[in-house]
């Protein structure tokens, strides 16, 4: 005879404890296409960088002092994302928003200096539409930054929904897929760093 | 104001176009006005649009697919006829520029809109309920991906009316579609609704993956699991690794024809070859997600009518695993004669061959389960001997063209073609067909009619033969494909043949609607009380016909594979006789799903038409939307137990009335 | 009775289909190429056979045999497990891929398009360029070309090497052989030759706009040298002439169908050039 226990059991277990690994699984697998994306453009890139037609090689430039720092930034999001991560666990209030708000700046820093990478690079007339290499570049450069500002607006939500309901476990799970977020798109950076820059200018 | 749209945009010139969009807006209106005239839009609003129940949306899927197939077919009908005329010395009354938009949507339409919704609708329909699950991992994710497909749907009509389509081939090769050689909105109206359907097909991946790892009912481990609940986990790793793809190549084919830039061009540095290469990589696999989980109807088919357990179950699952790893190293054998060269061909035409030896042993699977058992000639079984058969052939095709040498004379010819009709119909359609008639009864509670249902598999059947079995002798012959004018005489022939068959199919079609239409009048006669019409061997059905909203009142505890047939032949007490309920959480309604598409698909639009502040505008709305929801809490309501056994009592009572 | 009946029908439409196929091009090979490419898809044809007879007289006599209303069968419901069933059908169709993957990889190096042919007589060589919607011919050793007709004596190994001028085509003479794609800013070499004196039609393989249909051509084959030099010689006689860039472009322009054109001289190196077009700027 099931007891009506074991019956409370099972369905307890399939619908609360089950929502959190569901979430951040469902988040990992959405990690994993997006990487495929990443993987896919890089293997674009690698084809096109040397059809530079008439057009200038990655040596010409890449300006490799400005990438240093980009580094650093996103490296400097890493830790604070870490920071959030046990003040969350920690259920401080405070500590979180403030984490949250450092790796905005850090992302908003990122973001501007690789504006004005593009910028630079455009007024001297090395546009993307200059030759495939440069499509190449500049669309993978800016799919990483697009996604750091998606990542960004996130951030901003998650600050107000976090001021509105307190660090609550929906909040918890959203945060941990946030930084999941970020240390997705600090790999893709290091790939970036390492086969685009480094490679491009040694 | 408006872009490039211009009330010269509307093709008013070209008799054809106007009066079918004449018709299809007709036909729009009536239907509206009829939901109209029986105050039916609340109804419809709360229990269909904003539906997060995966039976509704499966169900919307198949509509969604069925109504995509007329216009598909039309598309094939006016093809036939035109060729036939073309091949007779008669200009025919397609000019090039119409013919050539016709097999592109014809092409888009059956792959994206029709083949694609049908699978994705089958494995909404039964994944749950065979795991043993109260609904998919993520039911407000599976809205949003049905909306996101009909609004590409939608969006691939507009072109019919408003503006003109690709005429590029269902794949675009650059450098034909680039801006330059293809200046019209066409080609943008193909990027955009492909965009959003493969977002929504991306999203279902993750749902169901989630799903079956995360959703099994206890006891359930991975080879318990019924054989149509693995091919559906392999098609949507398929999905997830291979539609990022379509999604990036797609996005720098948008980049070159909207801002210039160089990815695809013929000049400053573009490679059109990455272009063939990107979209086969996805293109390959994506032909396999169509077929993997109509090999797995076919599995749970020949089990159940044959009354025999599914033969080498083990076998069949690696079959399946081994399959879907090799489909993602063969993608070369679309384009053979681009050139790569002695050894990269000779490599991936092994690959290509290699594949066929696990699909040959499910076939082989699947005849010695029907060795030695009780057949019963369903049609569904009828659907499945026609693949059996038909599908065989068409792997044979197949395999001669995986052989370079091969395929250097039969590339791009109605061999090809009639290959890839021949293992699409012969395996995906007769498929889903066969997946309709059986499931169709725990879908809406009746059964569908079995005279016109048989009627129909041998119209299609027969007409298939007669309508492709030409194209490869044309094949032989010469003939290449996408031809619209001047044809060689010396083919008409085969091409009146063709056409024949084509209106043979036509009917086959015609005798399922008649089918519907007799089914829903005699659905009285025909009530699936039990729940098992067909004495089935898997957990779906175990549940009533239809299935509460909430699926299983007690979640089943799984002890061996074919679970419910262990329990019916050992009449052991399970949990799911159990009349001790608790309450249940079931998701809310909800309508963002739908608004959200709204906007993408006047996003899209307005990409199309380069209406550059309404595209900003509906973004906006978009991320407004979603961050709208992201602040909603209470997205689930609870069914008391009261309310539970209420349900349970009304349909035992009803088991209990007819018996 | 009706089941007879049925299969009679059957039969006589398979005659017929099979019939039709033997006046195809594919069946009835004129060049060495073409030769090969007929018997390796005859071979693989019977090989692949030996799968699929017998998988559908199974499916045949195992629904008949197995069917519901036939009590006297024999029913194991429970029995769906052999290793002696399982071991043959994959240990069979592993065999006959493997015979037909040795078939495959030879026949790919062998029938290679770039490969060139073993022969005692000098090739000539042919330069293609896929237009808007038509073929440009052009004999670089003969300083002619033509427009939708290549014209080479028997016997004679040819070497083409192809190009287009725009959008992707495939450059196919069925009865002689393989196709290969024409790519702008790309040469792609084809081998082939013609064994048997006529004329066989060409076209594009690969959809290339509106004007795809039209894209056909004529190949000649010249039954002894003597035809193709006089050949050459009426060539030699026309008025017009593809001597500047400019004439080339215009005869570029896309047109949905051009009649045959022959040209008296052609611009040195135009191949060469058509194909730099895209490679700088």
């Amino acid at each position: 005879m099931i007891s009506n226990n074991t019956i409370n059991k099972i369905d307890n277990k399939f619908l609360h404890v089950e929502k959190n690994s569901k979430t951040i699984f469902g988040f990992w697998l959405y990690l994993v296409s997006d990487c495929i994306i990443f993987a896919t453009m890089f293997a674009v890139y690698f084809v096109m960088m040397h059809s530079i037609s008439n057009g200038p090689t990655g040596k010409e430039i890449f300006q490799l002092s400005v990438v240093l720092i980009e580094t650093i930034l996103l490296l400097l999001t890493a830790i604070f994302s870490g920071l959030t991560n046990i003040a969350v666990y920690k259920k401080n209030l405070r500590c979180v928003i403030l984490s949250l708000l450092i790796n905005f700046i850090l992302g908003l820093g990122f973001v501007s200096l690789e504006l004005l990478e593009f910028y630079h690079l455009i007024i001297e007339g090395y546009s993307p539409n200059r030759n495939g290499f440069l499509s190449a570049f500049f669309t993978l450069i800016g799919m990483h930054g697009i996604h750091i500002i998606f990542g960004m607006l996130w951030i901003i939500v998650i600050i107000f929904q976090t001021l509105k309901f307190g660090v609550t476990e929906m909040i918890a799970i959203r945060i941990k897929c946030l930084n999941l977020f970020w240390h997705f798109l600090d790999i893709i950076w290091m790939c970036i760093f390492t086969f685009i820059y480094l490679i491009g200018v040694l | 104001m408006f872009g490039k749209l211009t009330l010269e945009s509307i093709p008013y010139n070209e008799p054809i176009i106007m009066v079918t969009y004449s018709f299809i807006i007709l036909i729009m209106l009536s239907v509206f006005g009829v939901i109209f005239y029986l105050k039916r839009w609340q109804y419809l609003w709360s229990e269909w649009i904003t539906s997060v129940d995966h039976k509704k949306i499966a169900v919307m899927y198949i509509l969604l697919a069925f109504i995509m197939l007329f216009r598909g077919f039309t598309d094939a009908i006016m093809m036939r006829v035109q060729q036939v005329l073309a091949s007779s010395g008669n200009v025919g009354f397609l000019p090039p520029h119409h013919y050539d938009q016709i097999f592109t949507a014809h092409g888009v339409i059956m792959i994206f809109f029709v083949a694609m919704p049908l699978v994705i609708g089958f494995m909404n329909l039964v994944l749950p309920l065979q795991i043993g699950a109260r609904d998919v991992a993520f039911p407000f994710l599976n809205n949003l991906s049905f909306w996101l497909t009909a609004s590409a749907a939608i969006l691939i009509n507009v072109s019919l009316g408003i503006g003109e389509f690709a005429q590029t081939g269902w794949l675009a090769y650059p450098p034909l579609s680039e801006i330059q050689y293809s200046p019209g909105v066409g080609v943008d109206y193909w990027i955009w609704s492909l965009q959003l359907s493969g977002i929504g097909t991306t999203l279902t991946a993750i749902n169901f993956l989630v799903t079956v790892i995360k959703m099994r009912a206890p006891g359930m481990t991975m080879f318990k699991m019924p054989v149509f609940t693995w091919t559906s986990l392999c098609t949507n790793v398929l999905i997830l690794v291979s539609f990022p793809v379509l999604t990036l190549t797609l996005f720098l084919l948008t980049l070159d024809r909207y801002f210039d830039f160089h990815f695809f061009t013929n000049d400053f540095g573009g490679n059109t070859m990455m272009y063939v290469n990107l979209i086969w990589i996805w293109g390959h696999p994506e032909v396999y997600i169509l077929v993997l989980p109509v090999f797995g109807i076919f599995s749970e088919i020949v089990a159940t009518f044959s009354k025999k357990s599914l033969f080498g179950y083990n076998s069949l699952i690696w079959a399946t695993i081994v399959i879907t790893i090799l489909s993602f190293i063969v993608w070369l054998h679309h384009f053979f004669t681009m050139g790569a060269g002695a050894n990269v061909n000779a490599f991936f035409g092994i690959t290509t061959m290699i594949i066929s030896v696990p699909t040959g042993v499910k076939i082989f699977n699947w005849l010695f389960t029907m060795y030695q058992g009780r057949i019963y000639m369903h049609s569904s079984m009828l659907w499945t001997i026609g693949f059996l058969i038909t599908f065989s052939v068409g792997g044979m095709t197949g395999v001669l063209l995986s052989l370079p040498a091969a395929d250097f004379v039969l590339h791009n010819s109605l061999f090809l073609v009639a290959h890839f009709h021949n293992v699409i119909i012969g395996g995906v359609v007769f498929g889903c067909f066969a997946g309709l008639t059986y499931w169709f009864p725990k879908l809406f509670g009746f059964i569908l009619d079995e005279m016109w249902g048989k009627r129909a598999f041998w119209f299609w059947v027969i007409g298939f033969f007669v309508a492709f079995m030409p194209l490869y002798i044309l094949g032989f012959m010469g003939m290449t494909r996408r031809l619209s004018q001047n044809i060689d005489p010396e083919y008409h022939s085969m091409l009146v043949i063709a056409a024949c068959g084509s209106v043979l199919i036509g009917i086959g079609i015609l005798c399922q609607i008649i089918q519907l239409y007799v089914s829903i009048k005699n659905s009285r006669q025909n009530i699936d009380v039990t729940g098992d019409p067909w004495d089935g061997r898997t957990l779906e059905w175990s549940t009533a016909s239809p299935p509460p909203v909430y699926n299983f009142a007690n979640i089943p505890i799984v002890k061996s594979k074919d679970e419910f047939w262990r329990m019916k032949t050992l009449q052991q007490e399970n949990i799911l006789q159990s009349c001790i309920y608790s309450k249940i959480f079931m998701p809310k309604n909800t309508g963002f799903g739908f608004f959200i598409s709204f906007f993408s698909l006047l996003f899209s639009f307005s990409a199309v038409w380069h209406i550059w502040w309404l595209l900003l505008f509906s973004l906006l709305s978009i991320i407004y939307l979603f961050i709208l929801k992201s602040f909603k809490k209470n997205d689930h309501y609870i069914m008391s137990i009261k309310q539970i056994k209420k349900i349970e009592k009304n349909n035992k009572t009803r088991e209990m009335h007819v018996k | 009775m009706k089941k007879k009946y049925f299969f009679k029908i059957l039969l006589l439409i398979g005659i017929v289909l099979s019939l039709s196929a033997c006046q195809s091009s594919l069946f009835n090979p004129q060049g060495h190429i073409a030769i090969e490419q007929r018997l390796l898809i005859l071979i693989s044809f019977f090989m692949m056979l030996m799968i699929v007879i017998p998988v559908i007289l199974m499916t045949i006599v195992f629904s008949i045999k197995y069917s519901f209303s036939n009590k006297n069968a024999k029913y194991s419901p429970n029995w769906d497990h052999s290793k002696k069933i399982e071991m043959f059908i994959w240990i069979i169709p592993i065999f006959i891929i493997s015979c037909l993957a040795v078939l495959s990889w030879k026949a790919t190096y062998k029938l290679e398009p770039s490969r060139a042919l073993h022969s005692f007589i000098k090739p000539i060589k042919i330069d293609v360029i896929a237009l808007d919607w038509k073929w440009l011919f052009i004999y670089p050793d003969y300083n002619i070309a033509t427009i939708n007709q290549v014209v080479f004596p028997i016997n004679t190994p040819i070497v083409f090497r192809i190009t287009s001028n725009s959008v992707m085509n495939s450059f196919f003479i069925p009865s002689l052989g393989s196709q290969i794609y024409a790519m702008a800013g790309m040469e792609k070499k084809l081998h082939l030759i013609g064994n048997v004196s006529g004329s066989y039609k060409g076209f594009s393989a690969n959809y290339s706009g509106s004007g795809f249909s039209n894209m056909k051509f004529r190949a000649i084959v010249k039954i002894n040298n003597t035809a193709f030099n006089k050949w050459i010689t009426i060539v030699k006689r026309s008025n017009h002439s593809l001597n500047t860039m400019k004439m080339f472009y215009y005869i570029a322009q896309p047109y949905h169908k051009y009649d045959i054109e022959y040209f008296s001289s052609v611009h040195n190196n135009l191949f060469k050039k058509v194909i730099k077009r895209f490679k700088n700027n």
